[in-house]
């Protein structure tokens, strides 16, 4: 909402409960109410809501979306196990990279969230909400609201994993993660949707965002230690913004492992700056501003759509 | 934020003005095309207004305007006495629209494509469940309310859009091609919706078509061809306008009585529809005389008179049939919607 402000109605005398129901042939008239931010936040509730039936119904995307982390943790994570256990210093691979495939599920979720607006667009609904006498602030909040709430459903499904790689279920963790990957699900789902107001084809949108993701996820350490690289993949991996978000799960994670020192060094250095190293906080910081950056120029676009 | 405030409207305002729909001097260019160059019309409240055209003609890129989708590039136009730039939303609230495409959401129920739209224009919720059956009833879908928009056929969507453009109650109901792609049976059911309305719900409908027959409907009818407005008036006074009654003769010969009618009538005839045809300005009169004065040419088997249709109309204003304006721009217009969206 950083670009709008809200004008309220100014009160006029009313009609009264059930003073406009009232018609010559017993037709219910209804008066549209002045903009408010009563009609704003029903606006984005309402929006909101579509996403999560859609999601509901579309069995399929269910079912993919519970499959995707299984083949992630277990088929890769056991195979490539059987490689690299000399390297984790005991710790399972599995383990080692759960808070990767969390991220991983989650952004796939919210990307495909945000594809629906392109979709949208397609079939022609874009069109009913736009003339709708609601501020498109409020539709671009629903919908990333939306795309959060259905990835953050994804992330709960992994995070339910979180005892068959060896990762305890500990209330603070939980709480940590899952609140650390809404904020990555609202991120991505804002980047998704400031790229649907300019892409209006299926497939370029689809290329387009596998071309961002693909590298932002290879780049972010999901799948690797963010210490001791060459020093072109450090700054690749500094640049990448994923890195803010996997790396505070992962030292969530990692606190809550009963591990070597040696391990946890080796495995969990966390992300350093100039050899600074940078606060989970002010990582979730990092996230949490470019989503907003991204979600204002998302508004601003659909602003000026006409 | 509580009820009464967010409920009240001004009730002045929204019936200030008498015209549904008053537009001066509007234009639209895109780039180097000029979509619609300049046209003025009133619309009263509560007559059903129908923009008669062919495909290209600028009809929708006039609706878009007044529904505040596309900005103008020159004039002015205010619905329900609202400026459309100035005074979007205010436009909005009172304007219920059924476009062309199809803008539901085929994955939601009938129900819950309704209940959005109720929430995305703020319908108080104790009147949303009463009114969401009444218009459903209207188009005879409430049985169907459950079902999920994706097994409609295309008429029971169209339906289902009219009852979701009058959810709000409107004050103006804009209805681009209602018709367009429907089978005859549909196209006349939407057709009773639409007067059933009119006798039923104070509002203005403001509709564009390119049947013809359709036009006859409505109160009055613009003509709009290449961005301008031809003419506007009720279908009779346009038809009277023509002047020519169509009357068309079953002969044995028809050249034969072609040419009979050259020498002895100074009428040129075509052959159209299988009969020889031709216009007079009195037909009923005519046809007597034409009897009197006809041997030895081939017997006639059949006379019939008919008045002026709008083809005739729309052929005497822009001496060309609307079918032949339209396969005509065909090209050109797909090609400039292909430019515009990019």
């Amino acid at each position: 909402m950083a670009t709008e402000t809200t004008t309220r109605s100014a009160a006029g005398a009313s009609t009264g409960p059930g003073g406009p129901t009232s018609g010559p042939h017993e037709i219910a008239r209804v008066r549209v109410p002045m903009r408010s931010v009563r009609s704003e936040l029903r606006a984005i509730k309402v929006v909101w809501k579509r996403e999560l039936i859609r999601f509901s119904r579309d069995r399929l995307r269910i079912l993919t979306s519970l499959m995707q982390p299984f083949l992630f943790l277990f088929v890769l994570g056991t195979g490539l196990s059987r490689l690299a256990s000399a390297g984790t210093h005991g710790v399972n691979l599995r383990t080692f990279v759960y808070p990767g495939v969390l991220c991983m599920a989650v952004m796939f979720t919210a990307m495909f969230s945000a594809a629906s607006l392109v979709w949208d667009r397609e079939f022609g609904f874009l069109r009913e909400m736009m003339v709708a006498p609601v501020r498109r602030s409020s539709l671009v909040l629903g919908k990333c609201f939306g795309g959060a709430t259905v990835a953050g459903f994804q992330g709960v499904i992994v995070l339910c994993l979180a005892g068959l790689v060896g990762v305890p279920y500990n209330a603070g963790l939980i709480i940590e993660v899952f609140a650390l990957q809404l904020l990555l699900a609202f991120a991505i789902t804002a980047f998704g949707v400031m790229v649907a107001a300019r892409i209006t084809q299926m497939q370029s949108f689809m290329a387009l965002m596998q071309m961002a993701i693909m590298p932002m996820y290879f780049l972010s350490g999901a799948l690797f230690p963010v210490a001791g690289l060459p020093q072109w993949l450090e700054i690749l991996n500094r640049l990448d913004p994923l890195t803010y978000a996997v790396d505070p799960m992962r030292r969530a994670v990692f606190a809550h492992l009963k591990i070597s020192a040696a391990a946890r060094h080796a495995l969990d250095p966390g992300v350093t700056w100039w050899s600074w190293h940078v606060p989970g906080l002010v990582e979730a910081a990092v996230v949490a501003l470019l989503g907003l950056a991204m979600l204002t120029i998302a508004i601003v676009q659909f602003s000026r759509a006409e | 934020m509580n009820e009464t405030a967010t409920t009240a409207v001004s009730p002045a305002a929204e019936t200030a003005s008498a015209s549904a729909v008053s537009v001066n001097g509007l234009v639209k260019r895109y780039d180097e095309v000029e979509a619609v160059r300049g046209i003025e019309f009133e619309v009263s409240a509560g007559e059903i207004f129908g923009f008669l055209g062919p495909n290209g003609a600028g009809k929708s890129t006039t609706i878009n305007m007044l529904c505040t989708l596309v900005r103008p590039s020159g004039g002015s136009a205010l619905v329900a006495g609202h400026d459309v730039v100035t005074e979007r939303d205010d436009v909005r609230r009172n304007i219920g629209l059924v476009f062309q495409d199809t803008t539901l959401d085929g994955y939601l129920t009938a129900e819950q494509n309704l209940r959005l739209h109720a929430e995305l224009y703020g319908v108080p919720r104790e009147l949303v469940g009463e009114r969401m059956r009444q218009v459903m009833e209207m188009v005879g879908l409430w049985e169907r309310k459950d079902s999920w928009v994706n097994t409609f056929s295309g008429g029971m969507k169209r339906r289902l859009e009219i009852a979701r453009g009058l959810l709000h109650s409107p004050r103006v109901l804009f209805l681009d091609e209602p018709t367009v792609g429907l089978d005859p049976q549909t196209r006349s059911s939407i057709w009773r919706y639409i007067r059933e309305l009119k006798a039923r719900e104070d509002i203005t409908i403001f509709l564009t078509t390119h049947y013809m027959d359709e036009a006859e409907y409505c109160d009055r009818i613009a003509i709009m061809d290449q961005g301008r407005i031809i003419v506007l008036d009720t279908p009779e006074a346009l038809k009277a306008k023509v002047g020519k009654d169509r009357v068309q003769i079953e002969t044995d010969d028809d050249q034969a009585a072609i040419t009979a009618l050259r020498e002895r009538f100074g009428i040129e005839a075509t052959v159209a529809e299988g009969a020889v045809t031709f216009g007079v300005p009195e037909g009923g009169q005519f046809v007597p005389r034409l009897f009197d004065e006809w041997d030895p040419a081939p017997p006639i088997r059949s006379v019939s008179v008919s008045r002026p249709s709008l083809d005739d109309v729309f052929m005497s204003y822009t001496g060309t049939t609307i079918r032949d304006a339209e396969s005509g721009q065909t090209d050109t217009r797909r090609n400039f919607a292909r430019m515009m969206s990019r």
